[in-house]
């Protein structure tokens, strides 16, 4: 069975003046569809960058990158932003909310893309809130919710339309000890019980503890490390 | 239409900012409605139904010299002129001077020259066999609350009556309506019996203010107008003839050239206007670059960020331009209630598309350097905030 993401010699370089600063380089990883996954390394090792291209956010200088049997590294910037709205969900270390609308507003979003009608939308938002446990914080505005229920929010937001896979970038990072744990379960559970594949980047240890494997970067390359030899592609 | 909640949360996201600039977009939208209205009603003076099937002819020296009535039969006779009529300025004032009307003594055929004055048979009979009969128009009974029937004192401000006294009484018999409604400010006039007036009057008997022809062909005016200024050439009373229009033209352009002005004026407003909403807006998307970068991470398009940036523009600019207009609309009519004869006309659908069309135009260009930035904006740069 083929993974669900395919990543061979992926190159990325940055051109800053005339500086050229190479953040991954020839990366080769195979992500299973079900996967949990962790990516850990220090600041700047790319682990963003990685995270940034898998979600069609970024496009690689080199290489090739299979998601779901599309190479989306060929795809220009209308083409990704569309390939996004149907198969990535995305979840940040600040939750970035739209300050102005109401939680089910803001997870209603995705939603806006596709051709479901207004109360099709307003249903499936209840039904990505209830799941996160934040059925009676439909009505708050981001303002109004701990950090905790913004990020679970913000969760609700990015499995509300049924992405193939989640991305998430340090999405424990702003928040407290308990909090995070309650993220970091709703991830696991998201994963376990409804098959979602998550790459999730963090420097935390305990964090990565909730993944079913991990990953770690440095200085663009993926290192092989004893908890996780199997998901570097060979 | 689906995207209209996310667009008015933008507008509103920070709400003294936007009411303030609503403020200054409805202030500059009440002020072109008000002076659009004043251009409208003195452009319209220019204006007239017949056209140049009408001729004016006064002194050829000043407007306000009169002349001889004994011109009338002469001008009659000019081959062209299917049929004339005469007038006089009276100047008279309805119990304060704020109240200010025209006020014109003409003879009983007056109203033959003037179809779109729509007298009925009954009024027009009235007018003719009443001495002191008069005949207002609709806005300016509305004004006073006139009904026929009714007496009207005037108070002479040039023509005292041969017995001293300054205050002429008029019995009102008819109301005239105008149809169009761009020309109903001809609606605030009162016309009073020539005959009545050149009798009771202590001075000038005898002679008119100016003399209006109704020409048969107006392909003819220039030929006829000539003939008419003949009759009195080298004399003491030389006239000069010119189409209604020009006439009433050139009698607006002794004011001064409110085109210009009121030009002027909106064009400095308007570019103000665009100043101030433009830096709303630049600082409102400047604000909202990681939101917007959301939006594009969650699979926007460039096109619909570009798009609901505009849209947010344009409705800012429509709801305080709106808003101003219909303020507009609403001043313009209390100040013709209260005051009646003014030079504006009413804010009608002429004002309100050219005030739609200044609302889009200047909600797109003050937008589109903002939702350029937007649309360009690099999904990872935006997000690590660079």
């Amino acid at each position: 069975m083929s993974p669900l993401v395919e990543i061979r010699n992926l190159s990325k370089v940055y051109v800053r003046g005339k500086q050229k600063l190479e953040v991954l380089h020839h990366v080769n990883l195979d992500i299973a569809q079900g996967d949990f996954l962790a990516l850990m390394g220090p600041s700047g090792s790319g682990k963003t960058t990685l995270l940034n291209l898998i979600g069609g956010l970024d496009s690689p200088t080199e290489g090739t990158l299979t998601v779901a049997g599309q190479r989306i590294d060929r795809l220009g910037q209308s083409d990704l932003a569309r390939w996004r709205a149907g198969h990535v969900g995305f979840v940040f270390q600040f939750y970035n909310l739209l300050p102005m609308l109401s939680a089910a507003k803001n997870v209603e979003l995705p939603l806006l893309l596709t051709k479901l009608p207004a109360a099709k939308r307003r249903s499936h938002a209840a039904v990505a809130l209830e799941l996160v446990g934040l059925a009676d914080r439909a009505a708050h505005k981001p303002g109004e919710l701990s950090g905790g229920q913004q990020q679970r929010v913000a969760i609700a937001r990015a499995i509300v339309s049924d992405p193939t896979l989640l991305v998430c970038d340090e999405p424990t990072g702003d928040l407290d000890r308990q909090s995070a744990v309650e993220v970091l379960t709703l991830l696991q559970r998201l994963n376990r019980d409804h098959g979602k594949t998550i790459v999730m980047v963090t420097h935390d240890p305990k964090a990565a503890e909730y993944a079913t494997h991990t990953l770690h970067l440095d200085k663009g390359t993926l290192v092989e490390t004893a908890e996780a030899p199997a998901q570097a592609a060979s | 239409m689906k995207y209209f909640n996310l667009v008015w949360s933008a507008l509103f996201r920070r709400k003294s900012r936007t009411l303030f600039t609503l403020l200054s977009v409805l202030a500059a939208f009440l002020l072109f409605g008000l002076l659009d209205s004043v251009r409208t009603a003195f452009a319209n003076a220019g204006h007239s139904v017949a056209g140049a099937s009408r001729l004016i002819t006064i002194s050829k020296v000043s407007f306000t010299l009169e002349l001889p009535k004994s011109l009338y039969m002469k001008i009659q006779t000019v081959p062209g002129v299917a049929e004339a009529t005469y007038a006089n300025w009276f100047g008279g004032i309805y119990q304060d001077p704020k109240n200010f009307f025209a006020n014109e003594a003409v003879p009983s055929n007056f109203f033959d020259l003037y179809p779109e004055f729509h007298l009925s048979a009954d009024e027009l009979r009235d007018f003719q066999q009443t001495r002191t009969g008069a005949v207002v128009g609709a806005s300016l009974a509305k004004r006073f609350h006139w009904k026929i029937g009714d007496q009207i004192p005037l108070q002479a401000t040039i023509f005292p009556q041969k017995n001293g006294s300054n205050t002429w009484t008029f019995n009102l018999v008819g109301i005239y309506h105008v149809a169009n409604p761009s020309e109903r400010q001809q609606e605030d006039a009162l016309f009073f019996h020539w005959q009545y007036f050149d009798e009771a009057r202590a001075f000038g008997n005898g002679k008119v203010g100016w003399y209006i022809e109704k020409i048969g062909d107006p392909k003819d005016a220039d030929r006829v107008a000539q003939a008419i200024d003949a009759i009195a050439a080298n004399s003491d009373h030389e006239t000069k003839t010119q189409s209604e229009d020009a006439f009433q033209a050139s009698f607006v352009s002794q004011f001064a050239d409110i085109g210009l002005i009121v030009g002027s004026i909106m064009g400095a407003v308007f570019f103000t206007l665009i100043l101030l909403t433009g830096n709303t807006m630049a600082q409102a998307v400047r604000e909202r670059i990681p939101e917007l970068a959301i939006l594009k991470t969650i699979g926007f398009s460039n096109r619909s960020v570009l798009a609901m940036v505009l849209a947010e523009s344009v409705l800012l600019l429509a709801i305080g331009g709106a808003v101003g207009l219909a303020l507009a609309e609403l001043v313009v009519s209390i100040i013709r209630a209260r005051l009646g004869a003014v030079p504006m006309l009413p804010v009608g659908v002429e004002i309100w598309l050219q005030g739609l069309g200044l609302m889009a135009l200047i909600g797109l260009l003050v937008g589109v350097l903002p939702a350029r930035r937007g649309m360009r904006l690099r999904i990872v740069d935006a997000l690590a905030g660079r």
